[in-house]
C-alpha cells in the first residue's frame, strides 16, 4: 500500500510542480495518472521513490517513511519499487539480459555487478520474466537492437526482476503505435493482478487509462482535481482537467465501451 | 478553404520579405562598430609584424635542401640511432597514454557535475586546468631538469599532457550521457559506483576508446617535439641530424614519423568502428 500525504515540490526557478497532494493506492490497485503537459505527473512518481526531492510531505510505502531516509537506506528502498519508462530507459549497450539483472543492482555488491555474477536465483528469475514478456531468445542482443515494443518489455522485466511492492510507470506507451501500446498496458495490468501490485502509471492517452486502469486521478497545476473510477470520466471532468475543448470524441468512446459492458453482462 | 488559398493570393496582407534577426548583438549601431573593428584592429596588427624579407630569401634555399633531402632521404647511415630513437618514442607513447588513460578515468569522473559534489568537482577541474595550462615542452623542460635527459622524463611530460586532455573530453562526455538510463540505473537503488559502471560506462566507453587512440597517435607525434629539448626519443635524433645539417637523414626520420602517424590514424579508424 503506498500512502502519499500533502506532498509538494517547488523546484529552485521557483515553479510549483505539485501542492498539497494526497491519495493511497491499495495492493493491487492500477491507478492511471492523467492532466495536461507540465501538470506535474513526472514530478509525482519520481517524488515518490525520491529520484525528485519533494518539498514537503510525506509518502509512506507499506507504513514505512520513504521520505526523511539517509541516502543508503533510500538505496535499500529504490530497490523495492520498479520504475518502468517513458522511452525505456534501457542503458542501449548492455545486453538484454545485463538489462534486466540491473533490477538486482540494489541487492548485490559492487564487486557481483561489476564481474556480472549474479546469484542463481536472480538469473533464473530474470529467465524466467524474459520467457514472461516474450524475449528469451533475445537474452543476448544487445538492448539497442531491438524494436520499441520489445524494449519496453525489457523495461517491465527490469522492474519485475527487482521484485518490486510497488511499480511507477511513467509513459509507458508514449512512443509506442496503438497495438503496441495496448499489449504494453494490458501485460502492466496482467502483472500486476497476477503480483497484487500497487501501480501507479503517468498516461497522455485518457482513452488508454480508462480501458486498463481501476482509478484515475487527474491533476491540474500540481493539484489532484479528480479522483474517480473510470467511468466517472466524462465531460465537465476533463474539462476541469484540460481545460475547455469538444470531447464528443472520448465520450464516445466512453459510452461504446460501457454499451458492451451492457452486452457481456447481459 | 477560400480563406487559406487567399492568404497565397494577391489580395495578401502578410510581408513577402523576412530577415533572419540578428543572433549575437542586437543592436545595429554597434554590430557595424564592432565588425568596423575588428576588421581595422586585423590591418594594423598585419602592418606591425616585421618581415625581414632578405632573410626570408636566404632561408628559401635552406628550405629548398631540405626538400632536396626529403627527395633523397638517407635511412642507412644513421639507421642504428633511428631504430633506437624510433623504440624508443614508440615505448614512450605506449607507456605515457596506459599511465596517463588509467589517472584520466577517476579524474574525468571527478569532473564530471553530474555525478560528483561540487568540491569533487572543483579539485578535478583545477588538476586539468593545471595540466592544460602548461605547454608539453614546459613541462618536458622542467622534468628534463629534475630527472636528466632521456625517455624518463618525455614518459613523465606525456603523461602529465594526457591527463588533462583525457579528463577534460571525458568529463564532458560524462556530462552529456543520456539522463533516463541514469535515473533508471538509480531507480533500481543501485549504488553510486554501480552507477557508474552500469549507466555512465557503456556510454562513454567507445568514444573514450576513439580518445585513447588518437591521444596515442598525439603523444607519439609529440615525443618527436620534445625530443628536441633533450626527453629522448626520435625526436633527440632528429634534433641531432638537423644540428650536423644531415637533411637527408632528417627527411628519412620524417618520413618514417608520417608513416607511423598515418598508420595509427588507420587502425585508430578502424578500432573506432569496431568498439562502437
Amino acid at each position: 500500500m503506498l500512502r502519499v500525504d500533502a506532498l509538494s515540490k517547488t523546484y529552485a526557478t521557483g515553479d510549483k510542480a505539485l501542492d498539497d497532494v494526497s491519495f493511497t493506492v491499495e495492493a493491487g490497485q492500477v491507478v492511471g495518472l492523467i492532466g495536461p503537459s507540465g501538470a506535474g505527473k513526472s514530478t509525482l512518481i519520481r517524488c515518490v521513490n525520491r529520484l525528485v526531492e519533494p518539498t514537503s510531505g510525506s509518502v509512506h510505502l507499506n507504513d514505512e517513511a520513504i521520505t526523511g531516509l539517509s541516502r543508503k537506506h533510500l538505496g535499500q528502498m529504490r530497490r523495492r519499487i520498479g520504475m518502468i519508462f517513458q522511452e525505456y530507459a534501457l542503458v542501449e549497450r548492455l545486453t538484454v539480459m545485463e538489462n534486466v539483472l540491473s533490477g538486482r543492482l540494489g541487492y548485490v555488491s559492487f564487486w557481483r555487478s561489476f564481474m556480472r555474477r549474479y546469484p542463481a536465483e536472480d538469473v533464473q528469475q530474470a529467465f524466467a520474466l524474459l520467457d514472461r514478456v516474450g524475449l528469451v531468445q533475445h537474452a543476448n542482443k544487445r538492448a539497442d537492437a531491438l524494436s520499441g515494443g520489445q524494449r519496453q518489455r525489457v523495461g517491465i522485466a527490469r522492474a519485475l526482476e527487482q521484485n518490486p511492492e510497488l511499480l511507477l510507470v511513467d509513459e509507458p506507451t508514449a512512443s509506442l503505435d496503438p497495438k503496441t501500446s495496448r499489449l504494453i498496458m494490458r501485460l502492466i495490468v496482467e502483472i500486476c493482478s497476477e503480483r497484487n501490485l500497487p501501480a501507479i502509471i503517468n498516461i497522455h492517452d485518457v482513452v488508454l487509462a480508462r480501458q486498463f486502469t481501476q482509478r484515475i486521478i487527474g491533476l491540474q497545476e500540481g493539484r489532484v482535481v479528480f479522483d474517480g473510477a473510470p467511468n466517472e470520466l466524462d465531460d465537465s471532468v476533463l474539462t476541469r482537467i484540460y481545460g475547455e475543448e469538444d470531447w464528443t470524441d472520448i465520450e464516445g468512446a466512453r459510452s461504446e465501451e460501457s454499451a458492451e459492458d451492457d452486452v457481456s453482462e447481459a | 478553404m477560400s480563406s487559406t488559398l487567399d492568404a497565397g493570393g494577391s489580395a495578401n496582407t502578410h510581408p513577402s520579405t523576412w530577415k533572419r534577426p540578428p543572433v549575437l548583438v542586437k543592436n545595429n549601431t554597434l554590430r557595424y562598430a564592432l565588425i568596423i573593428g575588428a576588421i581595422v584592429y586585423l590591418v594594423l596588427a598585419i602592418g606591425s609584424l616585421e618581415v625581414n624579407w632578405a632573410r626570408v630569401y636566404e632561408g628559401l634555399d635552406r628550405g629548398w635542401q631540405f626538400v632536396k633531402g626529403f627527395l633523397q632521404p638517407d635511412f642507412t647511415s644513421r639507421w642504428k640511432d633511428i631504430k633506437i630513437g624510433m623504440i624508443e618514442s614508440l615505448t614512450m607513447a605506449l607507456t605515457s597514454t596506459v599511465a596517463g588513460v588509467l589517472i584520466s578515468i577517476p579524474i574525468g569522473i571527478g569532473a564530471a557535475r553530474n555525478l560528483v559534489p561540487p568540491f569533487v568537482y572543483r579539485i578535478c577541474r583545477s588538476i586539468i586546468a593545471i595540466s592544460r595550462s602548461l605547454q608539453e615542452i614546459i613541462i618536458a623542460i622542467l622534468f628534463v631538469a629534475m630527472f636528466g635527459f632521456g625517455p624518463f622524463a618525455g614518459f613523465l611530460t606525456l603523461s602529465f599532457a594526457t591527463i588533462g586532455f583525457l579528463s577534460k573530453l571525458l568529463a564532458e562526455d560524462i556530462e552529456v550521457v543520456d539522463k533516463s538510463q541514469l535515473e533508471a540505473v538509480r531507480a533500481t537503488g543501485a549504488s553510486w559506483w554501480q552507477l557508474v559502471n552500469y549507466a555512465v560506462q557503456p556510454q562513454v566507453a567507445p568514444r573514450l576508446i576513439g580518445l585513447s587512440l588518437y591521444r596515442l597517435d598525439i603523444n607519439f607525434r609529440e615525443s618527436a617535439v620534445i625530443g628536441i629539448v633533450g626527453a629522448g626519443g626520435i625526436g633527440a635524433t632528429l634534433n641531432t641530424a638537423i644540428d650536423r645539417y644531415e637533411y637527408d637523414s632528417a627527411g628519412a626520420i620524417l618520413l618514417i614519423i608520417i608513416s607511423v602517424v598515418m598508420l595509427a590514424e588507420y587502425l585508430s579508424g578502424y578500432a573506432r568502428k569496431w568498439v562502437q
